[in-house]
């Protein structure tokens, strides 16, 4: 069967979506390798940092940014490089993949709508907000989040016209909708409503890749298997020492990924970060990552992560004609410009010798 | 998909078909009779436009898929465009073997006079069964040879893109799916090298 199915893919791949391909392979060119990561270590001041990054891919968006640089101005021309790729894809995207993009930026779309509904609760300035928000999850009404007093207004009002009124009213019952006061989510709930979302959210967007089936099911199938797993271990380290219960846990891992069913069971009743290991490493593409941290060294886990994360979004280019590059690219782009970040702040604050602690080389 | 399942239940389903009809003893003489009475001259033209039909749609279908490729590919490194001209020069072939032997097909056509029943001779017969044949030999050969040059193209677009000491290496993969073509063109001209309307016989 799939020797069919491959076989079509080849040949009518290119009819909607082989230029874009051709487009972000293009782009994934211009990421940085480690030479420049090398070279970015040794500059002494973000004017230098600003200098080297000029002869990039992110030249034009630095070219007019003026001196002195901060940390903000510099990460925030990178976003813009990122954003103006984007869109230039999703504007030349055809169905499925323009619906396949969209799908990549709701997770950031979901990050907006809690900043913007925590911040304001902290009574902070819905301009300065809608400033940190991620400009790949903005949408029309997103400030107006701010003058919803509880979560049937925010859902009414502001939600429903959004591509994540589904991911609300799938989870959150209408008795839900009503007890959540606003004031509620002050406490640590609104994360469990950001997990909870997220999690309605992954499971969409691997239902959705499914659909789509071929190269695309397969390569985003593994990276979402990955994203999923992540995500469920670390609401398990996070919720360790906290009220939350383990049915409440279980309901926040997605319903997928390499863990589900049953090492999700094993992590729902995880209590120290032994047990949750010992549920990791029944997985062998787990085992391998677990046993490159050390005993106790729990910081290193994100980064560990992160590099077995890059490493995945890599692989997806040695295949051709499937969707999982352009999320790739979209993912590797972000860890690029958080890696810039790290180098930056560390020149800002005079930590040279830590700069290669954070940086998650990709070439 | 659904195509490809239609076609495999075609296939096996028509002559378990006949078979059934032939065990039950059902007439089928008609069947032989209407095919025998088919003119060669309708078969040498449905070879001939088989031949050039199928050769272009591969041709066609090539260019597309190894130029989409290469148009985008092409946005950040210019320089591959001249380069992978080759590669659409491949799938152009492709179109070009297809004129070649329908040509050659096309040459062999000759007018005979039909017998006074209005049945052909053995000669036209043959001739025009073979005509068919040789059409549909180089017409299928290339239909899959140009797709094959042309996802070979497009991945020789992208990774000429990537880096270029690729290229050389991926053109002569190209080469060799270049090649399946010229195996149905030569087929195609031996099985027509029979064909000869006007003999005696």
């Amino acid at each position: 069967m799939s020797f069919g199915e491959d076989t079509w893919e080849m040949c009518l791949f290119n009819v909607k979506d082989g230029f874009l391909e051709g487009v972000v392979r293009g782009y994934k060119q211009g990421l940085l390798t480690t030479a420049d990561y090398n070279n970015l270590c040794q500059c002494e001041t973000l004017e230098d940092i600003k200098l080297y990054l000029t002869g990039t891919d992110y030249g034009p968006f630095l070219a007019n940014e003026p001196s002195p640089m901060h940390t903000t101005s510099l990460v925030d021309a990178c976003t813009r490089k990122l954003v103006a790729d984007w869109r230039y894809l999703r504007e030349n995207a055809g169905e499925p993949l323009g619906r396949f993009l969209d799908y990549c930026t709701y997770g950031h779309m979901i990050d907006n709508v809690v900043l913007i509904v925590t911040g304001t609760l902290h009574e902070r300035d819905v301009q300065e907000l809608l400033e940190k928000c991620n400009p790949l999850g903005m949408f029309d009404a997103i400030a107006s989040l701010a003058v919803a007093q509880n979560m049937r207004d925010l859902y009414r009002l502001v939600l429903v016209d959004t591509p994540l009124a589904p991911y609300f009213s799938d989870n959150l019952t209408s008795e839900d909708l009503d007890e959540m006061n606003i004031e509620v989510m002050r406490n640590t709930l609104y994360k469990v409503m950001r997990n909870t979302l997220y999690k309605a959210y992954l499971d969409d967007f691997a239902t959705f890749v499914h659909r789509v089936g071929g190269t695309t099911g397969e390569v985003m199938g593994e990276l979402l298997s990955f994203e999923a797993d992540r995500r469920a271990l670390n609401i398990t380290l996070n919720s360790i020492g906290t009220e939350l219960t383990r049915d409440d846990r279980r309901k926040l891992y997605a319903n997928f990924g390499l863990l589900y069913p049953h090492g999700q069971a094993e992590l729902a009743v995880a209590e120290d970060f032994d047990q949750i290991r010992a549920a990791m490493e029944k997985c062998p593409p787990y085992q391998t990552i677990f046993s490159r941290l050390g005993l106790g060294e729990t910081q290193m886990l994100d980064k560990i992560l992160y590099e077995e994360e890059v490493r995945q979004l890599i692989n997806t280019y040695e295949q051709q004609f499937h969707y999982g590059v352009f999320y790739a690219y979209m993912r590797l782009r972000e860890q690029e410009i958080r890696n810039i970040m790290w180098i930056a702040e560390c020149v800002a604050q005079d930590q040279k010798s830590r700069v290669q602690d954070g940086i998650v080389f990709t070439f | 998909m659904k195509l490809l399942v239609l076609g495999t239940a075609a296939m096996l389903g028509l002559p378990s078909l006949l078979l059934l009809l032939y065990l039950l003893n059902v007439d089928l003489h008609y069947l032989f009779f209407l095919v025998r009475n088919i003119s060669p001259y309708f078969w040498s033209a449905l070879g001939i436009s088989l031949c050039v039909g199928l050769s272009i749609i591969g041709a066609a279908w090539g260019i597309f898929i190894t130029g989409a490729s290469l148009v985008g590919a092409a946005i950040r490194e210019p320089r591959i465009t001249s380069k992978n001209l080759i590669s659409i020069i491949f799938c152009e072939a492709v179109a070009i073997y297809g004129v070649i032997v329908a040509i050659i097909l096309q040459t062999k056509v000759e007018a005979v006079k039909p017998n006074a029943d209005g049945s052909y001779g053995l000669a036209a017969a043959n001739a025009g069964y073979a005509i068919l044949g040789a059409g549909s030999v180089t017409g299928w050969a290339n239909l899959a040879c140009g797709l094959s040059v042309g996802i070979v193209g497009s991945s020789a677009a992208l990774s000429d893109a990537a880096n270029s000491t690729l290229f050389v290496k991926i053109l002569v993969v190209e080469i060799f799916a270049s090649a399946l073509g010229l195996f149905g063109v030569i087929i195609g001209i031996i099985m027509a090298g029979n064909a000869n309307f006007t003999a005696q016989g």
